[in-house]
């Protein structure tokens, strides 16, 4: 009996499975849905987040800012993979630009940000995917979960949402189906747009994910490599003290 | 250095070494920690120490760099750390490890705590290496505390407030202490200010402790399994009893290294966001507070705690002030009460491998550990705040009275007379040879309970 050895185990194991995941008040919906980033392979699929951008252009960025991406990231090899001429098209075209000193507005450059948008009170989109339990997944879920219903409270209109913690969203669907004409000539539905849209915004919370699986198959490979020499060299070393002669 | 016979290092004479040997020990201190003795039976739960050093490097290492990007500031933080994630080279890796890192950092510390309570690595002549240790645990809850904070999203800012508040608990000069640690009239940007300045030296005072910590380890040596002193009476016993540091432990701790580290690159690549908090990646907002303020979950055993004494006990009735400083006071408590055990254990048995009855507490001790922690992340209705009553109880009433009685009532089982004898009986080494030319004298007499 080796109690001790179960509870070393246990420690990490439990100390790793019995973490606060996260005490988020009552259960939600969460649609089933499969992206292509998931997984410690999974990468961010080029044309979904060109076509989610897209649609955060025409749709999101109405109310929702972006303040922590820069137009230059849109370039990203493991992301949207825009070309410098693109993202210039991209800023022309939306229109988007910046005030100096003298408060002049000239057209934004690559290097600036997307704007920060107050306006309408909606969370900053930057880093929603990773600030909400569930994530893109969520994202998805609150875009295609909106029942119909819709009810007054205090002069707000709120929006049943079975994905919305509560039920009841302030945020009118923002998606219905045919909302963009995608450049690439994919057919707009309200799943599709939703899930480009997810994906855009995984991708703009989290732009390096793509490098860091990467590195991480290369480090665990080195890591698992490393540790299976050490138990040899450790169970060879140790031969002479627990079997001499 | 230590009380345990080791070889001595002897550079030639008139060599380099020795003229430096002469002006600074240095080669004799390197070849004291090399050649040190270790027990030869020590088993996997005593890697973690080795682990704890490694993860101290790592924390100061990417956290001295991490400080050379970050920005302190209301609206800088947050955005310093997004520059961070996403335009300094290797940044994500940086923020990653370092926040996983404390993670790994509390889980070895836990592993470590628990196998020192387990095997008795408390008892005489350890307790001043134990009470270190449980400084270095509190400086280390500090750091984590206020490392936790510097992000300055919504958990960083509600935790600051939560925790900071408690401080108003204290009677008298709560409330002056409480604006004094904030610089201001609430948590604000000179809390954040202060909360850097601070997250930047705890790491060096830790590691000065740790210092002191394996200066200790060094003079008493490690315990082991059983229990049983290695003999020092002289240097053939000694060489029977343990074996040197470098290359057995070193390599064995390595792998061991190696195999944890598996574990956190896994976090650190493929889920680095699992053990925090969605709620940190909205900014700081003094106007919205999140629906459940969850501490990081190295922390929710001594947040139950916290939380488990209410108004509403019959104990609070009786004791001359509120509820609040009552569970400031019991969470304080529950950590402080770790640095008395060496002398709240009565039982002359270090390890618990021996002791048939304290064993069955101990691993309830454990199982409360975890419960706590597990109720600490829940919200304070319902079932919970009963379980975290029950876990506080037990988690106090162990080491106050079944820590003290248990060693009194309890008949230990036999021990090996030396490590030689343990270690010779585990692996079917030649007969009863290594107890044969021990004279017994050498035992240390504390260590045989007159039964």
């Amino acid at each position: 009996m080796k109690p001790i050895h179960t509870l070393a185990s246990a420690v990490l194991i439990a100390s790793l499975t019995a973490t606060p995941v996260l005490a988020a008040g009552g259960e939600v919906y969460t649609a089933d849905v499969d992206f292509s980033f998931q997984g410690p392979f999974g990468a961010y699929d080029r044309a979904a987040l060109q076509r989610g951008l897209q649609v955060y252009q025409g749709i999101c960025a109405g109310c929702h800012g972006m303040k922590f991406v820069a137009f230059r990231t849109l370039t990203s090899d493991t992301g949207p993979g825009l070309t410098e001429d693109q993202v210039n098209a991209f800023i022309a075209e939306a229109g988007y630009e910046i005030e100096d000193e003298d408060g002049e507005f000239a057209p934004a450059k690559t290097y600036d940000y997307f704007p920060e948008v107050k306006s309408a009170g909606a969370p900053d989109m930057s880093l929603l995917a990773k600030a909400r339990p569930g994530g893109a997944a969520h994202i998805y879920s609150i875009l295609t979960g909106y029942t119909g219903e819709e009810k007054e409270v205090a002069g707000t209109i709120l929006y049943g949402n079975k994905a919305y913690p509560g039920g009841w969203i302030n945020m009118a669907p923002p998606l219905y189906g045919d909302d963009v004409e995608y450049m690439d000539g994919t057919e707009a539905t309200l799943e599709r747009s939703s899930k480009d849209v997810s994906e855009f915004l995984m991708w703009a919370a989290e732009p390096k994910m793509v490098e860091r699986k990467q590195a991480g198959v290369r480090n665990m490979a080195f890591l698992i490599l490393f540790a299976v020499l050490l138990y040899f060299s450790n169970k060879k070393l140790w031969k002479r003290v627990k079997h001499p002669k | 250095m230590g009380n345990i016979p080791q070889d001595h290092y002897e550079p030639k004479p008139n060599s380099t070494a020795s003229w430096i040997e002469d002006r600074l020990p240095i080669g004799g201190l390197i070849s004291h920690l090399m050649n040190f003795p270790t027990p030869k039976n020590l088993n996997w739960a005593y890697v973690f120490g080795g682990i704890l050093v490694l993860f101290l490097v790592i924390q100061i290492i990417t956290g001295i760099v991490l400080a050379m990007h970050y920005q302190v500031g209301d609206e800088a933080a947050f955005r310093s750390v997004e520059y961070i994630m996403r335009d300094v080279n290797g940044g994500w890796l940086l923020r990653y490890a370092h926040a996983n890192g404390a993670s790994f950092f509390f889980i070895a510390v836990y592993a470590h705590i628990f196998r020192g309570l387990y095997y008795g690595s408390y008892k005489a002549p350890r307790e001043l290496l134990w009470i270190i240790g449980v400084l270095i645990y509190v400086v280390m809850m500090a750091t984590a505390f206020m490392g936790y904070v510097l992000p300055w999203g919504q958990m960083s800012f509600w935790g600051a407030k939560v925790i900071t508040s408690l401080f108003g608990a204290i009677p008298v000069v709560g409330d002056s202490l409480a604006i004094w640690l904030w610089g201001g009239p609430a948590v604000g940007e000179a809390t954040l200010n202060r909360m850097f300045s601070l997250h930047y030296l705890l790491p060096f005072i830790i590691a000065g402790l740790t210092v002191l910590h394996i200066w200790a380890l060094h003079h008493v040596g490690n315990t082991n399994p059983t229990g049983v002193e290695i003999r020092k009476d002289s240097i053939e016993n000694v060489k029977k009893d343990t074996v040197p540091f470098t290359p057995f432990i070193a390599v064995k701790d390595l792998y061991a290294i190696v195999v944890f580290l598996i574990a956190f690159a896994f976090f650190v690549f493929f889920a680095p966001n699992f053990l925090g908090h969605p709620d940190n990646y909205i900014e700081a907002n003094p106007l919205v507070t999140p629906a459940h303020i969850v501490p990081e979950w190295y922390f929710l055993p001594f947040y139950a705690i916290l939380r488990a004494i209410t108004d509403d006990l019959w104990i609070m009735m009786i004791l001359p002030f509120d509820a609040k400083l009552g569970g400031v006071l019991a969470m304080f408590g529950a950590i402080a009460i770790l640095a008395f055990v060496p002398w709240l254990d009565t039982s002359r048995v270090r390890s618990t491998d021996y002791r048939p009855i304290y064993r069955w507490w101990f691993l309830i001790l454990v199982i409360d550990f975890f419960v706590l922690m597990w109720v600490g992340a829940k919200p304070a209705e319902g079932i919970y705040p009963t379980i975290s009553l029950l876990g506080t109880i037990y988690w106090f009433a162990h080491f106050l009275i079944v820590l003290p009685v248990v060693g009194l009532i309890e008949r230990p089982k036999p021990r090996p007379a030396t490590v030689e004898e343990a270690f010779n009986a585990k692996h079917g080494i030649g007969g009863d040879s290594g107890t044969a030319k021990t004279d017994g004298k050498a035992d240390e007499p504390a260590m045989q309970p007159a039964e």
